[in-house]
């Protein structure tokens, strides 16, 4: 396994981001991206790690990214939804890895949802 | 799927859900090409009645819908490559799955990303339960465990933390390759 001190340099340095965390005390903006059978054929796997290596790229702290199962749109996966506290849900369709730091600059980073690659855009076409 | 490792992320939900403490994880390949992937829980396990049928896709625990292709797929796949599925199951103990695949096959799945599946598992799940990874071939032997990650992070540190989400890719991936690198693309 790769070295063991690593782990335990991530742990103190991720201890004082944490602490960093909780005095703000702000609500925290979710990533949710669909993960049952669909979400994973139409490549979520991909599309989820990408958002972790952005959002540690950026060092954003108030940021959490988590699964969930079918939503019964599986023709749009892979779904990711974006939920800013105190805005409306957000939801990105056909999501791919290269989507990703878009989402994450422009809605995430600076409040404006990515309107093309919406599900209100994907609907319309 | 275009990987085992897909399959492996997708099933292995059925264990999280299951409400499983510990999950196991096996690749096993042997000099003959087969290889076996396994998946053995301690969830709540299925009934002989449930067991019987969990093989069609119209069988399905959830209750938004009348179709799971979890396992069904599963077992197409292993099948194209003239393998199979086998699965054993004890209502309270736990249940085993384990889907043969012949690599020698030119039908056969690339195992795939398996440090990328096992990443995104472990973020999905990063409390309960714990997960183990062996991975062995004729080239040796690896293995993972997330109660060892968790002995070093301590309580406060979420194995779900990008850092160390990114840390277990990139270890795993260090670990997986010399032992089915032959067959992962």
């Amino acid at each position: 396994m790769k070295s063991l001190a690593e782990l335990e340099a991530i742990r103190k340095a991720t201890l004082n981001r944490i602490n960093l965390r909780t005095e703000n005390d702000e609500e925290a903006t979710r990533v949710v991206v669909g993960m049952a059978t669909c979400g994973i054929a139409a490549g979520a796997r991909p599309v989820m790690l990408s958002f972790m290596d952005e959002i540690s790229k950026r060092q954003l702290k108030n940021v959490t990214v988590s699964q969930t199962g079918c939503i019964g749109m599986c023709r749009l996966e892979p779904m990711v939804d974006v939920i800013v506290p105190g805005k409306e849900k957000v939801t990105y369709v056909h999501v791919k890895p290269e989507m990703v730091p878009r989402i994450v600059a422009e809605h995430i980073v600076n409040g404006r949802p990515v309107a093309e690659y919406t599900i209100g855009a994907a609907e319309n076409e | 799927m275009r990987e085992i490792a897909l399959h492996l992320l997708d099933i292995v939900q059925n264990s999280v859900t299951a409400g499983a403490a510990h999950v196991d994880i096996r690749f096993d390949l042997g000099d003959d090409g087969m290889l076996t992937m396994s998946v053995k829980d301690d969830g709540k396990g299925m009934s002989p009645e449930l067991l019987e049928r969990v093989r069609s896709p119209f069988v399905t625990t959830r209750t938004t819908r009348k179709v799971g292709l979890g396992i069904p797929l599963l077992q197409q796949n292993a099948m194209l490559s003239g393998g199979d599925v086998q699965l054993e199951s004890t209502e309270g103990v736990g249940t085993l799955i384990q889907a043969r695949f012949n690599t020698a096959s030119i039908d056969c799945l690339p195992v795939g990303d398996l440090a990328e599946t096992l990443a995104t598992i472990i973020m999905g799940s990063p409390d309960k339960p714990e997960f183990s990874l062996t991975c062995t071939g004729p080239n040796g032997e690896a293995s993972f465990s997330t109660e060892e990650v968790r002995a070093v992070l301590g309580d406060e540190v979420s194995l779900a933390e990008p850092e160390v989400v990114q840390w277990i890719r990139q270890s795993l991936q260090e670990e997986i390759e010399p032992i089915l690198g032959g067959i992962m693309r």
